[in-house]
């Protein structure tokens, strides 16, 4: 059953991929479906079984890299954390496998499609599953390539092979440092298997190692570069250009994995890692600013967009910020909490924006929508529930889990926790605000986009609707549901060993007594976003020019994303093509070949012309090079070795 | 079976196939179908008989296997020796097995001349078998050198517009460096009294002396892998030779460098490998990031894969000198790596030349709609090399980093904004070559892959993700070998010391 789990979409992806080659669709799709659904249930199994049973294990399949010390063999772990990913993967990705087959109707690569989301499927599991680092970047990698493979899917446009090639390079800078971490932890560790690794951690706190030249704290060290993977694989700030751009994807693999599953793939692997991370102060600080930092800019930018999956793509973004600097502040199990519920209601949100942009005949502007909600009630009770969830109100997912997360960083009495409370905070008003803004343009108000489309409005087929409704209840129900179970005061009971506190870090249990302010903070602040942007885009519709004409530096820095692209397209991308032209010509070309071949080819023959006077004959130029050249070396050998 | 001679077998098995040639007098399209037959058939043969040596071998044991022995020039310690370990035995079936799937790729490119092709390529094929299978400096010379010929012949003549300037490029730079490999085997056998290989690795020669061996012997190697700065006649060779070439000289030749460091420097030279190791981290570095980043710069779609196979090389040499067993035996995997998805991928270019007969990346975009399968493979291709976790490339360049760290962190660093610049420079191949809307009426018209094409890719591709996702099953065979390669340098580094 354990091995069923990870290989069953495979093989799904496998037979997929077959029937796409004969254009056979209807049975692609249902061996994808097969393939995950299977696994979903046999998740829930599993899941009962390691998370509330209590019996984790590991699955041993084959040698994998063994080279001397170093063993990386395939393995699949199961407990409590793996199993609450594998819920939340398999789930996630059977809904969106289903929308799917609607969504994509009329595309004549739908086989391929499933094929490539099994893929992803089967790379992801085998990512939450693994059992040692260097599986971990095998199901990393995976994921990347699914999701490259994805955001290109619709390779005929320059804008999604140009997104689809951002992503992957941008994240390979994160695996750049993802990989360092894998061999810093393999010379400090001997091995590169979890078990061991976190077993000898405690041991090697006070450790030093050389790194370029410096003396540093080896957990430090080691923590800090694999949470450069986390950041690129997250879109934490700095590393986060390329989600954006990968909405050019279709809508479903942005609801799989640019909301629900992959991205959180940092945070999954930080709450892994937190045997090590425990003992490394100072990455944990650098955890909690970055997430922190993420939040409130990605709210900053998002409240500016007029494309719907952008908006919804930054607020992940944000909310990943939330789970970092909860996983930052040792509140891991509020971390995992928060990724679950999130799972629920930004797919349910993404799907919902994926059925909106169907009914409007491909339109993703939401400055060319609005006035539609009598034609497509599901949907927009759908979005509804998602921003309920999203914005934190009582009693929806979002809530408790949020809620947690701040009142944790508030627990943590600490500068940077109290910097990341503020700042998630602000980014709470930020997140209400936009949310809405985004439901009252794209439902309400005038109809803007042309009297064409507006004919065509509908409602999505049941395929594309029936997959939204676990979600919603997920949206809903999720976080009264898991409260006290992942982050309850008996959390420990449940994470088992899957998850290491420090005594000393107190973030958990004082988040369950602090004081009421800090509880209601959070609430007063969504209600009030709600209210603005109700004020703003429905009452008083002149209001965002004014604001924007009135702030036009900041407008206009938000809107343009903090200018990051167009910094590192200055300072990385274009540099690196023309370096590379000039190490070609000035280097290769005239430097090397000048003195090298070229030169002494040139200068051969202008010997060997003044030779063939001397000779009256033709001399072959290049033989006479090498006779000189052998003459030369020989005399140099009986000369100067004579004394050897 | 053990007392049949199945080294001598493979290695000389293709010459029969040369001989059947040459009785070949006639000329047309039925010679020429003749002289392919006949070379295939030869090739394949030969692969197959090379399998004995797989099957046959025991990873268990140290020291060499099938080993062949007869006396060549009497009481001058000239032998003809030969025999394979763990370091040897894959290049021979990485040659055997690539050379027909060459032999295939030529079928319909080479037109002209297509008997002494083959010739040429058979010839080629006993070459690269012997100088891996030789245990003995001499015959290695001669194998070593050998090779050059048939290579410069097929550059020379079947290649593009500017075939002569880079073949001689190709003869001048490899020879050069030969020549001073030559002086010291000259000085080896003089000391030594024998040309014998395991006989030179278990003599300690004075670390003063090691120092120039090294660098005579460091000069025809690092020619061959290529490193940088002596890499510049790679780009215009690959860009000249015919597609075929292309696949053996990426796929094989430029492995004579590695295991030429392997078989030579770090066991006969120890004291002065560990001394230059830093040298070469140096040359290696520069090699990953200086070719990377003028990959990027290239509008040349050979050359683009050409510069890339000199950053993939600069991680062999990283891993070869990193002196450990991971970094060996990463180093080891890389170059089988390579050899497989570098030929695959000159390949790659090659279908679509053989289309459009231009290697201008402009004149592509958009092959993915005439032609989908090959979207495919070539994807896969290309995410092997830049290391994606489940394909071999990433096995050799993982190990190469572990090793790498362990003997200088700096080195790891450096090497692993490979990945970046890799990444970069192949997807952005892959894009502007595959993806888009084909718009070109050429491209729009290009035929779909062929089964010859189809046939050719199945297996690089089985072999790939096999030793991607088992890779145990090519490391093992190793294992034995490295370990008693650095146990011997050890051993010799302890006895130089002594001499002091």
């Amino acid at each position: 059953m354990y091995h069923a789990i990870v290989f069953l979409p495979l093989l799904g992806a496998l037979l997929a991929g077959y029937f796409s080659l004969s254009h056979r669709h209807a049975a692609s799709a249902a061996v994808a479906i097969g393939g995950v659904v299977g696994s979903l249930l046999l998740s829930i199994i599993a899941f009962f079984d390691v998370a509330v049973g209590g019996n984790a294990q590991t699955v041993d399949i084959a040698r994998w890299i063994v080279s001397g010390d170093f063993d990386a063999s395939w393995a699949l772990r199961y407990d409590t954390l793996t199993a609450v990913m594998l819920i939340v993967v398999t789930g996630v990705s059977s809904c969106v496998h289903i929308y799917s087959v609607g969504y994509m109707h009329h595309d004549p690569a739908r086989g391929r499609f499933m094929a490539y989301l099994s893929l992803f499927t089967f790379a992801m599991l085998m990512l939450v599953t693994a059992d040692n680092l260097v599986q971990l970047f095998f199901g990393w990698e995976g994921v990347g390539v699914a999701s490259y493979l994805l955001i290109g899917f619709w390779y005929h446009k320059e804008s999604a092979h140009t997104a689809a090639m951002k992503a992957f390079v941008v994240n390979r800078v994160g695996d750049f440092g993802f990989a360092l971490g894998i061999l810093a932890v393999f010379a400090l560790f001997g091995t590169v298997q979890f078990d061991e690794i976190f077993k000898l951690a405690p041991a090697m706190a006070d450790t030093q190692v050389m790194f370029l030249g410096f003396s540093v704290p080896a957990l430090e060290l080691v923590s800090i570069l694999l949470f450069i993977g986390a950041m690129g694989k997250s879109a934490q700030l700095g590393l986060h250009t390329w989600l954006p751009d990968a909405m050019e994807g279709p809508t479903p693999v942005s609801a799989l994995i640019h909301a629900a599953t992959m991205v959180t793939a940092g945070v999954f692997m930080v709450c892994r890692l937190s045997p090590v991370i425990e003992y490394a102060p100072v990455a944990l600080d650098i955890i909690t600013i970055v997430g922190a930092l993420t939040a409130i800019f990605a709210a900053t930018v998002g409240m500016t967009q007029f494309d719907i999956k952008r908006v919804i793509a930054y607020s992940t973004c944000s909310q990943l910020g939330y789970m970092f600097f909860a996983a930052g502040v040792s509140a891991y199990p509020a971390a995992m909490f928060h990724l679950t519920t999130h799972a629920f209601f930004k797919a349910l949100l993404f799907l919902g924006a994926g059925s909106v942009i169907h009914a409007l005949s491909d339109e993703q502007d939401l400055r060319k929508m609005g006035g539609i909600w009598r034609q497509v009630p599901v949907t927009y009770a759908m979005m509804w529930i998602g921003s309920l969830a999203l914005a934190g109100f009582p009693f929806f997912a979002g809530f408790y889990s949020k809620d947690m997360i701040l009142e944790a960083a508030f627990a943590a009495h600490t500068g940077v926790g109290q910097l990341a409370f503020w700042l998630g905070c602000a980014a709470a008003l930020l997140t209400a605000f936009y949310s809405w803004r985004l439901l009252i343009m794209a439902f309400h108000g005038t109809p803007r986009a042309s009297a064409d489309v507006m004919s065509h409005v509908h409602e999505s087929p049941k395929v594309m609707l029936l997959p939204l409704v676990p979600l919603a209840l997920g949206a809903i129900f999720a976080g009264f549901v898991g409260y006290e179970m992942f982050v309850g005061h008996d959390y420990q009971q449940f994470w088992g060993d899957a998850i290491f506190i420090l005594p000393e870090h107190q973030a958990m249990e004082n988040a369950h007594h602090v004081p009421k302010w800090v509880k209601l903070l959070p609430i007063f602040l969504a209600a009030s976003g709600v209210a603005l942007a109700y004020l703003a885009y429905s009452m008083m519709p002149s209001i965002p020019g004014k604001v924007v004409s009135l702030f036009k530096p900041v407008h206009n820095f938000f809107f343009n994303k903090w200018y990051f692209d167009e910094l590192y397209d200055a300072i990385f991308v274009k540099p690196s093509v023309k370096i590379g032209a000039l190490l070609w010509q000035r280097g290769d070309k005239a430097t090397i070949d000048g003195f090298g071949p070229d030169g002494i080819t040139a200068m051969v023959l202008r010997i060997s012309q003044s030779a063939s006077r001397l000779q009256s004959g033709y001399v072959y130029h290049y033989a006479f090079a090498m006779m000189i050249g052998i003459v030369v070396l020989l005399s140099w050998y009986f000369s100067g070795f004579g004394g050897n | 079976m053990a007392d049949w001679p199945i080294l001598s077998l493979v290695t000389f098995m293709p010459l029969v196939g040369v001989v059947f040639l040459l009785m070949i007098r006639s000329s047309g399209p039925a010679a020429d179908e003749n002289a392919r037959l006949v070379a295939i058939w030869t090739s394949g043969f030969t692969f197959i008989v090379s399998l004995l040596l797989l099957f046959g071998f025991d990873s268990s044991q140290s020291g060499y296997q099938f080993e062949e022995f007869a006396t060549w020039i009497e009481g001058t310690g000239i032998n003809y020796h030969m025999g394979v370990d763990g370091l040897s035995m894959p290049f021979i079936l990485l040659s055997t097995f690539l050379t027909p799937f060459a032999i295939l790729a030529s079928w319909k490119a080479i037109t002209n001349r297509v008997r002494e092709y083959m010739i040429a390529f058979l010839v080629l094929e006993t070459m690269m078998i012997g100088m891996f299978a030789s245990l003995d400096m001499l015959m290695f010379y001669l194998f070593f050198e050998g090779v050059l010929i048939p290579m410069f012949l097929i550059i020379g003549v079947w290649g593009g517009p500017r075939r002569v300037y880079a073949a001689f490029k190709f003869f001048l730079y490899t020879l050069a460096g030969s020549v001073l490999m030559l002086v010291c085997m000259l000085t080896m056998y003089a000391m030594a009294g024998t040309t014998d290989i395991p006989q030179l690795a278990a003599f300690s020669f004075a670390p003063s002396l090691q120092t120039w061996l090294f660098l005579g012997f460091f000069a025809s190697f690092a020619v061959k892998v290529p490193m940088w700065p002596v890499h510049t006649w790679l780009p215009d060779a690959h860009v000249e030779a015919p597609t075929a070439g292309s696949m053996i000289l990426a796929g094989v030749l430029l492995k004579m460098g590695g295991y030429g460091f392997l078989r030579f420097s770090l066991p006969m030279f120890p004291d002065a490998s560990a001394y230059f190791a830093p040298y070469i981290f140096g040359l290696s570095v520069i090699a990953v990031i200086y070719t990377s980043l003028v990959a990027l710069a290239q509008s040349d779609m050979k050359k683009l894969i050409a510069y890339s196979s000199v950053a993939h090389m600069g991680f062999v040499t990283i891993g070869i000198f990193s002196l450990n067993e991971q970094g060996v035996a990463g180093a080891m995997f890389q170059m089988i790596s390579h050899g497989l998805v570098s030929a695959a991928l000159f390949f790659c270019v090659g279908v679509v030349y053989d289309r459009l007969h231009t290697r201008d990346i402009d004149a592509y975009g958009g092959v993915a709609d005439s032609m989908p399968r090959y979207a495919a493979w070539f994807m896969l291709m290309m995410m092997a090399s830049v290391g994606l976790p489940g394909t071999s490339g990433f096995v050799g360049e993982m190990l190469v980093l572990v090793g790498a760290w362990q003997a200088a962190s700096w080195v790891a660093v450096f090497a692993a904004t490979g990945l970046i610049l890799g990444a970069a420079y192949m997807l952005w191949l892959y894009r502007r070559v595959v993806f888009g809307r084909a718009v070109k009426r050429s491209v729009i018209d290009m035929p779909r892959l062929e089964g010859r094409e189809t046939f050719i890719f199945v297996p690089l591709t089985i072999l790939v993700i096999w030793f991607g996702v088992y890779p145990s099953s090519l490391l093992d065979v190793m294992a034995v070998s490295i370990t008693d390669l650095l146990a011997q340098m050890e051993f010799g580094a302890q006895t130089a010391s002594a001499l002091k």
